[in-house]
């Protein structure tokens, strides 16, 4: 066998394998796509659940995820981008850095059952909040700030260093230089961040279940239970009580990450293209 | 004022980072506190392991777990690896620009899925169409293995194109000048300049893998016992917490912070490991 046969071989090999992945996500989005549309319409989105789910809609758990979703977005977004701007603007790759840049890596890598155990018993517990909507929005945005840090921390890394410098020789300080130059230019890249942890909170199911619980009640405030889509699809589906309704809210949450993914390019693309242009 | 205000802004910026970073030591103390007592119980040895779990009775030992989240890791990364490789390989070189603008978002919409999207999918598709055709129950470690192959392609995917994308243009150009073709090109210069990368995107994609907790308690079939092949159901250490820290109390709850211990070493190993290796470079 010649170098040129190795050479198809390896093509076609690439090409399978590449192809293979599309399909097979094609696949099981198709798959839950085709029963789980079908079930979706305005009772659906607007009725509580019933019987355990068996009827019914699924409205509390959409409020309930939205709920969590942006409390959790509200509570770590300054976190995350002060971080960010900690990192970029004023440390100068000195010990801090590499400590801040060590500990945020690794909260990116512990898994969300983890954040479950954590929120369960720091908040839960020992602050005495109970299953309910704030211990999850807390676990949450401990589980996203990684997330925002590391997205922040790009787009604030991508505005031009002439930028800063031209806010300085117009005699700007440090901190109207990063609101009015570095952050305004920076928002895109930031942005992204933020909805792709939207996304992250949306689809999470096993921190969020140890942490909100799981009552289908509507919440009433940021103190009730509530149950989330993530964790209403998983119950409909492991307990059996509805095959029908599981693939309809599965199909929902596929909507919704995509909706989110979709904003999120456009972002990105944004950013891109005004970065290429100047 | 000025400087007051630049002090001040300075500081702030401080506090915020050093409190998100506290997060991490407040998870480590609060899970240790939680679960370190039972571990000095029932002592380190047989805790990790003991071939017995059975909480009502004050058994306590996970090794049973600890060798289902190692098949089922070992099975998604046989499996999930060489396809991800193969992917970033086409990715950075071989896709036409129109299919690339199609994949990556692809990637992303795979990453962004629920978890327990694929547990389900799972459950309904491959779990029976492993009991019609290979036999045994169906919910084994296979069938954790090919669910978890599938989500840990994003980070195998995303991590290794981008170490390739990384390396100097004037590896590629070199090689192709010296009259290599381009498999060899990308087998023997740009696979091997990208190594640490790739080897990171693997550890990262192991560390998803045992990681993941709802898609798995749907497929893996969550029974205590050795498993003798990979037909068996298995439970992993993050099932073993998932499905039994809904009821568990006292005794039995410090247990299963005790599992999350032995979970949260494994991940910082494997973490420190990734950023070591990509560090190095």
């Amino acid at each position: 066998m010649n170098s040129r046969d190795h050479e198809r071989i390896a093509k076609a090999l690439i090409w399978t394998a590449a192809l293979f992945v599309l399909a097979v996500l094609a696949f099981i989005l198709i798959y839950i796509l085709a029963r789980g549309l079908p079930r979706l319409d305005w009772e659906f989105l607007t009725e509580i659940p019933r019987n355990m789910g068996r009827s019914g809609g699924v409205s509390s758990t959409i409020v309930g995820t939205l709920m969590v979703t942006s409390l959790a977005v509200a509570i770590a977004v300054p976190f995350g981008i002060g971080t960010a701007f900690y990192l970029a603007e004023y440390t100068r790759g000195g010990y801090i850095t590499r400590i801040i840049r060590f500990c945020a890596e690794s909260l990116a890598g512990i898994p969300s059952i983890v954040y479950g155990l954590f929120g369960f018993i720091f908040f839960v517990i020992f602050l005495g909040l109970g299953w309910s909507v704030i211990s999850g929005a807390l676990t949450l945005s401990v589980m996203i700030l990684p997330t925002l840090i590391r997205t922040s921390e790009e787009a604030i890394r991508a505005v031009p260093n002439i930028y800063r410098e031209v806010s300085y020789s117009l005699s700007a300080t440090k901190w109207q230089t990063i609101i009015k130059v570095v952050f305004p230019s920076a928002l895109p890249g930031i942005a992204n961040g933020i909805i792709l942890s939207v996304g992250r909170c949306i689809a999470e199911t096993a921190a969020v279940i140890l942490t909100a619980g799981s009552a289908l009640r509507m919440p009433s405030s940021v103190f009730s239970p509530t149950r989330t889509m993530a964790v209403h699809f998983y119950i409909l589906a492991m307990e059996g009580i509805s095959m029908e309704n599981a693939f309809g809210t599965a199909a929902l949450l596929i909507i919704l990450i995509f909706l989110i993914n979709v904003v999120a390019n456009t972002f990105v693309n944004r950013f891109v293209a005004k970065g290429v242009k100047r | 004022m000025k400087t007051f205000r630049e002090n001040l802004s300075g500081y702030i910026f401080m506090l915020l980072a050093l409190s998100s970073i506290s997060a991490l030591a407040l998870i480590t103390v609060f899970i240790i506190v939680q679960g370190a007592p039972l571990i000095a119980d029932v002592g380190v040895i047989d805790f990790i392991f003991g071939m017995t779990w059975a909480p009502s009775q004050g058994e306590y030992g996970i090794f049973p777990m600890i060798i289902g989240s190692l098949s089922v890791t070992l099975g998604a990364v046989i499996l999930g690896v060489p396809v991800g490789i193969c992917c970033a390989i086409f990715l950075a070189e071989f896709a036409p620009v129109k299919l690339r603008n199609l994949f990556r978002p692809a990637i992303q919409l795979l990453a962004g899925i629920p978890s327990v999207v694929y547990g389900f999918w799972g459950l309904i598709f491959i779990v029976p169409f492993i009991r019609d055709y290979l036999g045994g129950p169906g919910l084994s470690i296979l069938a954790a293995s090919v669910i978890l192959a599938i989500m840990i392609l994003p980070t195998v995917i995303s991590i290794s194109e981008v170490s390739i994308l990384a390396l100097p243009r004037q590896y590629k150009e070199g090689a192709l000048a010296l009259g290599m073709t381009h498999w060899q090109t990308i087998f023997y210069v740009i696979l091997p300049a990208a190594k640490s990368g790739i080897v990171a995107a693997i550890i990262l994609g192991i560390g998803r893998a045992i990681g993941e907790t709802m898609a798995v308690i749907m497929v893996v079939g969550n029974a205590t016992a050795i498993p003798t092949s990979i037909l068996d159901p298995v439970r992993t250490l993050t099932t073993n917490i998932g499905i039994e820290m809904g009821y568990a109390s006292g005794e039995h709850r410090q247990a299963l912070f005790a599992t999350g211990i032995v979970l949260f070493i494994i991940i910082m190993v494997l973490n420190s490991l990734a950023q070591y290796i990509t560090r190095k470079k």
